[in-house]
């Protein structure tokens, strides 16, 4: 089936996947993927359970090389440059493509130290510019205020809405330049989820996000572009707003409109 | 129609004794340790009727054959034992964890598959055999290297204790290693951090207190080894001066004089007080490992 490719016609493309197919052993995950994903806007990748949504962000800062079957065949180009190409260097990559999980698995280290942690393995750097850097990502994630008396406490004593925005400050700690959402408000409450969906929507400002959701409200509230994901294929990719009027593909309208999923 | 009531006694009467008969079983452990411990201090003391409990635990002299004043000092020996046991953990402490972070990190599969049952396959040779391998080939090599007369010193109690300590530290390291979330792993590399740094950063804090239990139980195991280092470390009585001596460990003087002691006779009950000490030693050291590793599975719940 030939994959429906669709051009951005604003902004710069920052992610350009281009044929991509991932199988994990014998099993095909994504099945010949091509799409665009423009700079310093927020793209939402939706489709039910197991369509291989999850498997493409991974795709996007090499995660999926943690498992040994996996085989991935296609380019994928992060500003022209081929991320499976034999030279890449994988902790430049990983520090250029950020990633929040689904489940917050902030380390069982303090709060500082947990923001301090990417910065540490990469250069050294002076305490002064540390605690500089930790308050300038809390305050980013939204979470200076709460956390800034007890900087010094065990992260995972903080509310599972809280661990979720502090890996969000741990993120972007290392500045990278895009950030990977996996499903990141699935273990966190209705509240806590409003914070971090508004914090999406700031951090598009500078970054290119891409969240994988779900939750279709989700997907509608936070991103410019969504893509529909079904069985590994991409059905369809456009705007949010058009995705979500008026889809092109059947499948797709049946799936946002709660038919199926 | 099918009835649910319960048909007669008997079933009910099947599973009350089903459950006695493994409650027993698990109290019979506790039975056995409090009864050895019981036996061990019924025992032991009277031979502080004719000891000073003062000269027992500092006196390093050890003479209770002697015709003019017997002498009971086991700080000589207990002095050895700790010497000999820390020795051996200096030695297997580093290699288990870095053997235990390979298995867990880096070897593939196939090579985890067949390194694991040889080290646990290690716990298996019998002391003896490697007190026969410390008396024909440690031993012998030791005193090449360091140009002594004879081998059967305290480093080659060491040097031996540390492989049949290995196993253990081995084992509960790389089962503490791979109970760190999967979930930490890929936060560290999502980073940034190569393996090495997620290793020594992340999955070891994490795994920390485990592994400290580890080098507990290991030292429980080296504490207790008899045979061995009776075989292999010579056996003299005096004072250890350093690691290329030969020592004497409490357990070995058990061995030694237990089979010639006339019963019933302050020597006699003396080398049951030193078999209380060491009960007490391994007792608070396995005890604290086990302190330990429940506090390692409440953090990683």
């Amino acid at each position: 089936m030939e994959s429906s490719y669709i051009a951005i016609p604003e902004g710069q493309p920052k992610i350009q996947v281009e044929n991509l197919s991932l199988s994990y052993g014998p099993k095909l995950v994504l099945k010949n993927i091509s799409l665009v994903i423009p700079e310093h806007r927020v793209t939402a990748i939706i489709g039910p359970s197991g369509c291989g949504k999850s498997s493409l962000v991974r795709v996007l800062n090499r995660m999926n090389d943690l498992i040994p079957e996996a085989r991935v065949e296609g380019r994928v180009l992060i500003d022209g440059e081929n991320i499976y190409d034999r030279d890449v260097d994988l902790v430049a990559l990983r520090k250029k493509v950020g990633m929040v999980f689904q489940k917050p698995n902030p380390f069982p280290k303090s709060i500082f130290d947990n923001i301090a942690y990417g910065l540490k393995i990469g250069n050294h750097r002076s305490r002064a510019e540390l605690e500089q850097i930790v308050e300038r990502s809390l305050r980013q994630a939204a979470l200076w205020d709460e956390v800034k008396d007890r900087l010094h406490q065990n992260a995972l004593k903080l509310s599972g809405g809280q661990q979720q925005r502090l890996c969000i400050a741990r993120a972007l700690a290392v500045e990278p330049e895009i950030i990977l959402f996996d499903e990141p408000c699935s273990a966190i409450d209705p509240i806590a989820t409003a914070k971090v969906e508004e914090l999406i929507h700031q951090l598009k400002k500078d970054y290119t996000v891409v969240i994988v959701t779900h939750n279709m409200q989700q997907a509608a509230r936070v991103s410019d572009y969504t893509a529909f994901l079904w069985l590994g294929e991409l059905l369809e990719y456009d705007r949010t707003e058009k995705i979500f009027t008026n889809p092109a593909n059947k499948m797709t309208e049946d799936y946002i409109t709660g038919r199926f999923g | 129609m099918m009835s649910v009531k319960k048909k007669g006694v008997l079933g009910d009467l099947k599973e009350s004794l089903i459950q006695k008969i493994f409650q027993t079983s698990g109290l019979l452990a506790i039975i056995v340790l409090l009864g050895i411990f019981a036996l061990l201090l019924y025992t032991a003391i009277p031979a502080f009727r004719e000891v000073s409990l003062k000269e027992f635990l500092t006196s390093s002299r050890w003479d209770p054959t002697s015709p003019e004043k017997p002498e009971y000092g086991l700080l000589s020996m207990l002095a050895s034992t700790i010497m000999v046991t820390l020795g051996a953990l200096l030695i297997a402490f580093p290699v288990g964890v870095a053997v235990a972070a390979y298995l867990s990190d880096v070897a593939s599969p196939r090579v985890r598959e067949i390194v694991k049952p040889v080290v646990e396959l290690l716990a298996a040779i019998p002391s003896v055999v490697v007190g026969f391998i410390g008396i024909t080939l440690v031993g012998p090599m030791i005193a090449k290297i360091f140009n002594l007369s004879h081998g059967l010193t305290a480093l080659n109690g060491s040097l031996l204790l540390a492989i049949m300590a290995l196993p253990t530290i081995i084992s509960i390291s790389e089962d503490s290693l791979n109970a760190v979330p999967i979930s930490f792993v890929e936060a560290s590399l999502a980073l940034g951090a190569n393996r090495w740094q997620t290793l020594v950063r992340v999955k070891i804090p994490a795994a920390l207190s485990g592994i400290i239990a580890s080098l507990m139980l290991g030292m429980g195991r080296a504490i207790g080894e008899t045979m061995t280092v009776l075989m292999a470390t010579g056996n003299a009585r005096a004072f250890p001066q350093g690691f290329l001596q030969s020592v004497r460990t409490l357990t070995a003087n058990i061995a030694i004089e237990l089979g010639e002691v006339p019963y019933y006779t302050t020597h006699y009950y003396a080398l049951f007080a030193i078999g209380l000490v060491l009960f007490i030693m391994t007792f608070f050291v396995n005890l604290t490992a086990d302190v330990i590793l429940e506090k390692q599975k409440r953090k990683l719940q």
